[in-house]
């Protein structure tokens, strides 16, 4: 009998394969004495044996698909397993107090792991949490039981996860894994976002898979609808093969829009752009028809390693994206650290309140060094396509001009050196805090441009965290008070004649685009998988007509109101 | 017995990365190998005795070899040093 589990549509699509469930399996060690040492030494040699086997086959893996930066965590991986300071002092814990191998291994490697979490530099304390990593390995193979390794799956499977972290998803594989779905999450988490990234089927938030779903069972991943199938009927896969291919087809349709412009019924132009972390992103950008980069995080550059990237490196990466580009508009966002992204090695305090905290422009004005490399493969790169420049997390107009000057100074040193730069480098701001949006009007005499990053903006509005679910209720991107607030930056910049773009995903959502289109939002970054749709349904819509009720949806009540008269109206 | 000693001037000290060479470097000879920083001396075939040095930039440290092949342990982990920009 199949059984239908809920959760929060992530990615579009459906998948139907077996159930890998990803847990890491409670591991309980029990103490034993042994008689024959030497025989227990060698189950411990072949343990660690086989765990050298298999994370040599994850960091060959690694390597080819994520590159060798990525790869390098498992060579350390690799080492711990034949570091004699670990190896032989289970060994000689094993001959001389006649305990079993996975007891030996857990106390030795407790007392390393115990070791680096004392230390008093984030990196090191990290590097515990690799200890852990490589030793649970090692204890699963003694005690027989499965280790979950991701990187290792061979074939086509689901992956059902209490959540994905980053080190998960960097190693699956697109072959093999078809979708996923995980017990908490919603569409702004980090596993909904890599899922567009990926394009592969998600449904996150479905709080119980984990606890239903066995290894190898059939599942129907329903990204559409937000829907997970266990165990499906015959019928029920014949049917959701269908709905595939209705979905296949429509995405055919939408293919023949990829070299289109974007225009209303009524022929009001507008920009779908997407939103990417890295250069490699870019293939999927032209792939699905996206008019430019509305939004280049560059975090990632900076993440998963343990120093800050040089100029050089980054100077590479923009260039990339740039010359990739062709000339289309590309939005690069300046270094938004802090929240829920930290670096280890900037070594920065643990904070009560992260996201009103410490980070973005607020960490790139105190430690400039930082700040000013940046700005430097910034400008260098300016004259490889067609860059904009945009500073997060903006509050106040005095933190907008401190780092415009710092801008500025960077280039006047590039141009004394003799380096070439753009002159015309367009230079805006992200408005995701209501103080910068209720003073757009002021801002809009200074910066070039707008983008709304609606995520933080909806947070901040509402004082609801992002990552707590209890609030989850709160995070209302059609309430009229969040539309109100992006009427209020739109107008101010048409009135000084910028533009305002949005990269947050109500960009790319079907309820929100009619209302923005009719806002006069003059460019939408979202997921690169959304701009053909996104595109398909804008020119369906006429703008005249939509603006004409505007006034009427801002005075509405409640986000339930707003919803209900799009859908009536508007679909 | 060989030894020699060197300025740490990676920007980052000796992290997972520039460890996880060195260390291996050393793991190819026969000889004990040591690195001694601040008073504290590992065991350089150690990945895990190196990192819990957590050596940062500016150090001095010392590597020292003792067995048949302690000269060629030096001379390939000084290369090791001066190619991933360590030190010297």
């Amino acid at each position: 009998m199949s059984e239908k589990i809920s959760g929060i549509a992530a990615s579009a699509g459906i998948a139907i394969a077996k159930a890998f469930v990803l847990q890491n399996p409670e591991l309980t060690i029990e103490k034993k004495s042994i008689e024959d040492s030497s025989q227990e030494i060698e189950r411990f040699q072949s343990a660690l044996e086989k765990s050298k086997q298999e994370l040599t086959v994850i960091k060959d893996k690694a390597n080819e698909e994520l590159g060798e930066d990525k790869a390098a965590i498992f060579a350390a991986h690799l080492l711990v397993l034949s570091d004699p300071e670990l190896v032989d002092a289970v060994k000689q814990k094993i001959e001389s107090e006649k305990v079993n191998a996975e007891s030996a291994m857990n106390d030795v490697s407790s007392m390393f792991i115990d070791m680096f979490e004392q230390m008093d530099n984030e990196y090191m304390k990290e590097r515990a949490a690799d200890i852990r990593d490589v030793s649970k390995r090692v204890l699963a193979h003694l005690l027989d039981v499965q280790f979950a390794t991701p990187a290792s799956i061979s074939e086509e499977v689901v992956i059902l996860a209490e959540d994905l972290t980053p080190s998960d998803t960097a190693q699956l594989n697109r072959k093999f894994v078809k979708g996923f779905a995980t017990d908490i999450g919603g569409r702004t988490s980090h596993s909904a976002i890599m899922s567009r990234s990926m394009e592969i089927p998600a449904v996150v938030g479905t709080k119980t898979i984990t606890e239903k779903v066995e290894n190898g069972v059939m599942i129907i991943i329903d990204g559409l609808d937000g829907q997970v199938i266990v165990d499906p009927t015959q019928d029920e896969i014949a049917a959701y093969q269908e709905k595939q291919q209705n979905y296949q087809q429509q995405k055919e349709e939408w293919a023949k829009l990829v070299n289109e412009k974007t225009f209303s019924s009524d022929n009001v132009q507008v920009e779908l752009a997407a939103n990417i972390g890295t250069p490699s992103d870019v293939k999927g950008v032209l792939e699905n028809g996206a008019e430019g980069v509305g939004l280049y995080r560059t975090e990632f550059l900076y993440m998963g390693r343990d120093q800050l990237p040089t100029e050089e490196e980054q100077f590479k990466a923009y260039k990339e994206v740039l010359e990739k580009m062709e000339g289309k508009p590309v939005v690069i966002r300046t270094l938004d650290i802090g929240g829920d992204k930290e670096l280890p090695y900037l070594n920065l305090p643990k904070e009560l309140n992260p996201f009103l905290g410490f980070r973005a422009i607020r960490l790139c004005l105190e430690e400039q060094d930082i700040f000013r490399t940046q700005l430097r493969a910034l400008l260098r790169a300016s004259t490889h396509g067609n860059l904009k420049i945009m500073f997060p997390m903006i509050a106040t107009l005095e933190e907008f001009r401190s780092a415009k000057s710092i801008l500025l100074e960077e280039k006047e040193k590039l141009v004394k050196e003799g380096t070439e730069v753009s002159e015309d480098i367009e230079v805006g701001i992200m408005v995701e805090i209501p103080s910068t949006a209720v003073m757009a009007d002021t801002f809009a005499k200074e910066v070039d441009f707008f983008s709304i990053g609606t995520n933080d903006l909806i947070q901040y509005t509402m004082a609801a965290d992002r990552m707590n679910e209890q609030v989850s209720y709160l995070y209302q991107p059609y309430s009229p008070a969040i539309l109100r607030l992006v009427k209020m930056v739109i107008d101010a910049a048409h009135k000084e004649g910028k533009w305002t773009g949005m990269c947050g995903e109500m960009a790319g959502d079907p309820i929100a685009i009619p209302i923005l289109l009719g806002l006069g939002l003059d460019e939408f970054s979202m997921s690169a998988t959304s701009v053909l749709p996104a595109r398909s349904q804008i020119r369906g819509l006429s703008k005249e007509k939509i603006s004409a009720h505007i006034d009427e949806i801002l005075q509405m009540d409640t986000m339930k109101d707003v919803v209900d008269f799009v859908e009536k109206n508007f679909k | 017995m060989a030894e020699k000693t060197f300025k740490v001037t990676s920007e980052s000290g000796i992290h997972a990365r520039p460890a996880t060479t060195l260390v291996n470097q050393a793991g190819q000879f026969s000889s004990d190998i040591t690195l001694d920083y601040n008073g504290k001396s590992v065991n350089l075939k150690s990945i895990m005795g190196v990192m819990s040095l957590g050596i940062q930039s500016g150090a001095e440290i010392t590597i020292k070899a003792e067995g048949s092949d302690a000269d060629e342990a030096i001379a390939a982990l000084e290369d090791v040093m001066k190619k991933e920009g360590l030190g010297e």
